[in-house]
């Protein structure tokens, strides 16, 4: 079993600037993969995990040119292979597994061709032998009725299905090695935990090994065996998984670990101050120098080197890491407690409101009515507490984006109202709406790429609601932006910057500044943290803790991440298909009993730790459409009693400590099934 | 706190900007072979009259047909006129009259197509199906139409091309547009409240401005063609003004015999289209708009 299948020999590439200087990308990089084994990179955007990854196949992204050192596949030299040589070694011994399968897969052909075409490159079998073959690897993915399946087209299988089609083309050529590029992150949760499951499954039964990069701690834990975690292009730490993930001794793990937000844990991760370096910018010294707490002045002059310690089996490059084993490092504490200020009026309520994506009619156009009898969004009752958190949690198609898109005026309602202050109610159409109200509710985006002009820089990106609203302008406007800028942690020089200068965590913060600039009453955050690297995010999620409590805004707060509600949120609305499963105060709703869909959303939860499973329920199943009468969650539910479930709207049921859950099972019966 | 770690790109201001690109630009041999013709023709139109050896309009018959040699460069015409002074001032109407014929292509084009992308709905498809019925009339015909009856005059002609030019632009525009109006900051802009005209000037154009000038500039030297065959036609300016279609009209039938007075303003006419297509090229490279991507394996 201690065949080393590939091993990478001192890599360094770089690329050369626009100025000719040489920048490396990946600095000094080894490492070996074992038969068998399933070996997890992970570390932050831009740390050279892909780069190293696809390195590892033969495969250098153009502009950029391997420095020095070897990729040795099998004691061949992959790098100094012509891409006839290449050729033959991908997809029969090395096999990838892309991001988005979605993507990867050609719309027009069906599954069963894609896969034949796969094995025709990488076998010599004939035509039925071929399609025993297809059968027994879409079976092996565990792909529901694999003779059917492979006439299907791509767009009819749901995400996960087509991760396990993609999963199914790379183990047509058999494989030594498998790579596998973040292959769940743009999947939901549950979907997640089923792939994760399933490579696991298939690294045991067929013994290839795995390379598997990621910026998820919490996928790596359940898949690898050993970790490497990269910083900077640098490897800064490399042992088995459990050690590194339960007892991390660099600083930068021991950090990373430390800002997640954990299930168990209410309250905000601590934050790592600071972002990686841009390649190109260490000259001397540590690259997580400016980030660490354990740092001495020998770690700005000299950079350590990889150092082993055997009795840990583990490669780390840090000069102080023994502190770290002293310290009895617990990852569990140094939690920063919220508190709760939400008061006891109301600022905004959703009566009764649904949404519809439905088109218009042309008789209905000129009634100007939807009537569509199935709208994607349907029946929301939300009271929203001033200075409260109330999250609106949901895998992808729940509705949550849509039903801030309503509050923010960007989409008609169909049915319903939604009132601010004192009952008055909001027009649907933004264009009805007075300019003192479109002030009151400000949106931040998902990524703040996207959401900031690229062609302004800060201050001119500042300067727009200020100007709108307020009517600022010369020394006072400049002033309110210098103080929008302190406010979320960030100096006066950045006024003259464009965001492209700015790093994620950065960019966000300016996104967070205009928002806070209209001074208003509710801000409406579309999964704010989800586009920013874990240590990022923690930083993000206090500002946005610290800004609340300093004035007393309302956040509606819409994100898929369970973990990360739990750290912020007062209150958490769960929503399938569009309707409304339960609704609560945060730590009622992470108890039980629960709704059966929260608890399959629950289990689904990938934590940092490799000894907590996740709890795999819920097929994944495409559903396109919300059921037209019955309870939302019908056609995946674990729990499901019977017709009543098909036919009847669940009733509303309030559990003893103020959850409500809609669901036919008797709560205490709920309570009981849950335990 | 955040460290400022971005050292290479540092702040600069408009000028510098522009004399970036231009520097970008000449970087390339093509963008700098272009940029030369352009400039070479810009300056000889300014200096033309000052540095022309001879009248322009002066007709001489012992003169007639000449053959080109030290006194007369490049030979003189059928009337006896001078061609090196006549290609030299041929230029100049030529490039004023697409000059600014393009500006107003460039400004009624991008405007409309921009606004037609934003409102989307009605408006826009009316708009679009206007552009494309006059797409599909022959512009020379147009043209030809508008020019007998409102006369051959530069305020005619400028107008008159810049409509026609610009309705490509409209297209260019609006698609342009498309691309960055479902991006976050525009969505964001709505929900704040800011007018169409606001998002226009403030989102909007910063974004497709680089697409709609590179077009433009494309524009130009097709328009330039354009000009010179309305020329050419008689319809451009009229005689005796120095123009490079109007002389390689009329020295068209003299070809076989003498051949210098219609060789210099086609040399003319085509470097210079040569040259702004070049530099449109190099422009569009230096802002980043790259047409030739290449597949990543």
């Amino acid at each position: 079993m201690n065949e080393i299948i590939e091993s990478v020999k001192n890599l360094s590439i770089g690329f050369n600037s626009q100025k000719g200087k040489q920048i490396s990308i990946l600095r000094n990089v080894s490492t070996n993969i074992k038969k068998g084994e399933t070996v997890g990179i992970v570390g932050e955007s831009g740390s050279g995990k892909s780069t190293l990854a696809l390195a590892m196949m033969g495969y250098i992204k153009q502009g950029l040119f391997p420095l020095k050192g070897e990729c040795l596949f099998k004691s061949k030299d992959l790098l100094k292979m012509s891409s006839r040589q290449l050729e033959k070694i991908r997809g029969r011994k090395i096999a990838m597994i892309p991001q988005n399968a979605g993507q990867a897969l050609t719309p027009n052909l069906k599954i069963g061709y894609q896969i034949d075409e796969a094995l025709k490159l990488h076998t010599d079998l004939n035509k039925t032998e071929r399609d025993k073959k297809i059968s027994e690897l879409l079976n092996k993915v565990r792909l529901p009725s694999p003779e059917t399946m492979a006439f299907r087209y791509p767009h009819e299988l749901s995400g996960g299905q087509q991760q396990r089609v993609a999963v199914a083309m790379a183990l047509a050529g058999k494989p030594d090695l498998l790579l596998l590029d973040e292959p769940t992150t743009g999947l939901d949760v549950t979907t997640q935990a089923h792939v994760l499951e399933l490579l696991r499954f298939i690294a045991k039964d067929t013994g290839t090994s795995m390379i598997y990069v990621s910026h998820d701690l919490g996928a790596i834990a359940q898949v690898s065996d050993r970790i490497v975690v990269m910083y900077a292009g640098e490897i800064v730490l490399e042992g088995p998984a459990r050690k590194i993930l339960k007892e991390p001794i660099h600083p930068y793990t021991y950090g990373l670990l430390k800002s997640i937000p954990k299930l168990s844990l209410a309250g905000l991760p601590a934050s790592m101050p600071g972002s990686q370096p841009q390649p190109g910018s260490i000259n001397e010294g540590c690259s997580f120098y400016d980030r660490c707490n354990l740092a001495t002045d020998n770690c700005k002059k000299n950079s350590p080197d990889l150092e082993h310690i055997k009795e840990l089996d583990t490669n780390v490059r840090c000069f102080n890491y023994k502190e770290l084993i002293n310290q009895n490092n617990n990852l569990q504490t140094s939690i920063t407690k919220k508190s709760n200020n939400s008061e006891a009026n109301e600022v905004l309520k959703l009566k009764d409101v649904s949404i519809s994506y439905a088109k218009q009619k042309f008789f209905d156009q000129l009634l100007n009515k939807i009537s569509d009898q199935n709208p994607t969004v349907k029946d929301i009752n939300i009271d929203i507490k001033k200075g409260e958190t109330i999250a609106l949690v949901g895998e992808s198609g729940s509705g949550k984006s849509t039903i801030l898109k309503s509050i923010a005026g960007l989409l008609k309602t169909k049915d319903g109202q939604i009132k601010f202050e004192n009952d008055r109610i909001l027009s649907s159409d933004l264009k009805m709406r007075n300019p003192n109200d479109l002030r009151a509710i400000q949106l931040i985006f998902q990524n703040p790429d996207e959401s900031l002009n690229p062609n302004h820089t800060v201050e001119q990106i500042l300067s727009q609601p200020l100007k709108l609203y307020f009517n600022l302008s010369g020394e006072e406007l400049k002033k309110n932006i210098i103080d929008l800028l302190k406010k979320v942690r960030l100096g006066e020089f950045y006024m003259s910057r464009y965001p492209r200068q700015l790093s994620g965590g950065e960019k966000q913060r300016v996104a967070v500044a205009r928002a806070f600039a209209a001074k208003p009453d509710i801000i409406l955050c579309d999964e704010v943290t989800s586009a920013l690297d874990v240590s990022v995010q923690a930083a993000v999620l206090n500002l946005l803790q610290q800004l609340k409590e300093d004035l007393g805004t309302t956040y509606v707060f819409v994100s898929h991440d369970l973990a990360v509600v739990r750290a912020i949120s007062d209150r958490v609305a769960v929503l399938y298909q569009g309707r409304l499963c339960e609704i609560g105060p945060s730590q009622n709703v992470y108890k039980f009993p629960s709704h059966p869909y929260t608890e399959v959303l629950l289990g689904a939860v990938l934590e940092p730790d490799p000894d907590i499973k996740p709890k795999l329920v819920a097929e994944d199943i495409v559903e396109e459409k919300p059921p037209e009468k019955g309870c939302s969650f019908q056609g995946r539910c674990p729990r499901k009693i019977g017709d009543i479930c098909n036919s009847e709207i669940p009733p509303w049921q309030i559990g003893e400590n103020g959850n409500a859950i809609r669901c036919h099972i008797n709560i205490e019966e709920l309570a009981s099934l849950q335990q | 706190m955040e460290t400022n770690l971005i050292t290479e790109d540092k702040q600069k201001n408009k000028l510098e900007k522009a004399f970036e690109i231009l520097k970008t630009m000449a970087s390339k041999p093509s963008g700098l072979i272009g940029l030369s013709i352009v400039l070479f023709h810009v300056v000889l139109a300014l200096l033309s009259p000052y540095i022309a050896p001879y009248d322009y309009k002066a007709i001489s018959p012992n003169t007639m047909l000449l053959a080109p040699s030290a006194e007369h460069w490049f030979g003189t015409d059928s009337l006896g006129r001078d061609v090196f002074t006549r290609t030299i001032l041929g230029g100049r109407t030529a490039l004023t009259v697409t000059f600014f014929g393009s500006l107003i292509a460039l400004l009624w084009g991008g405007l409309l197509g921009i606004f037609c992308g934003l409102v989307g709905g009605k408006i826009d498809d009316v708009v679009m199906r206007v552009v494309d019925a006059f797409l599909s009339i022959p512009w020379i015909l147009a043209m030809l139409l508008i020019v007998s009856l409102l006369g051959t005059s530069t305020e005619v002609l400028i107008p008159a091309l810049g409509f026609f030019y610009g309705k490509g632009i409209v297209r260019v525009a609006r698609a342009a547009t498309h691309d960055v109006i479902a991006k976050d900051f525009i969505v964001s802009a709505r929900a704040r409240g800011h007018s169409n005209m606001s998002i226009i000037w403030n989102e909007i154009i910063p974004n497709v401005r680089d697409a709609i000038l590179v077009e433009g500039a494309m524009r130009w030297s097709w328009m330039l063609l354009g000009f010179s065959s309305l020329s050419f036609l008689g319809f451009g300016v009229s005689p005796p003004t120095p123009d490079w279609g109007l002389m390689i009209s009329n020295a068209r039938g003299l070809m076989s015999f003498a051949y210098w007075s219609v060789i210099a303003p086609i040399v003319g006419l085509s470097s210079l289209i040569i040259g702004i297509n070049l530099t449109a090229d190099a422009f569009a490279k230096a802002l980043g708009i790259d047409r030739s991507t290449k597949a990543p394996v």
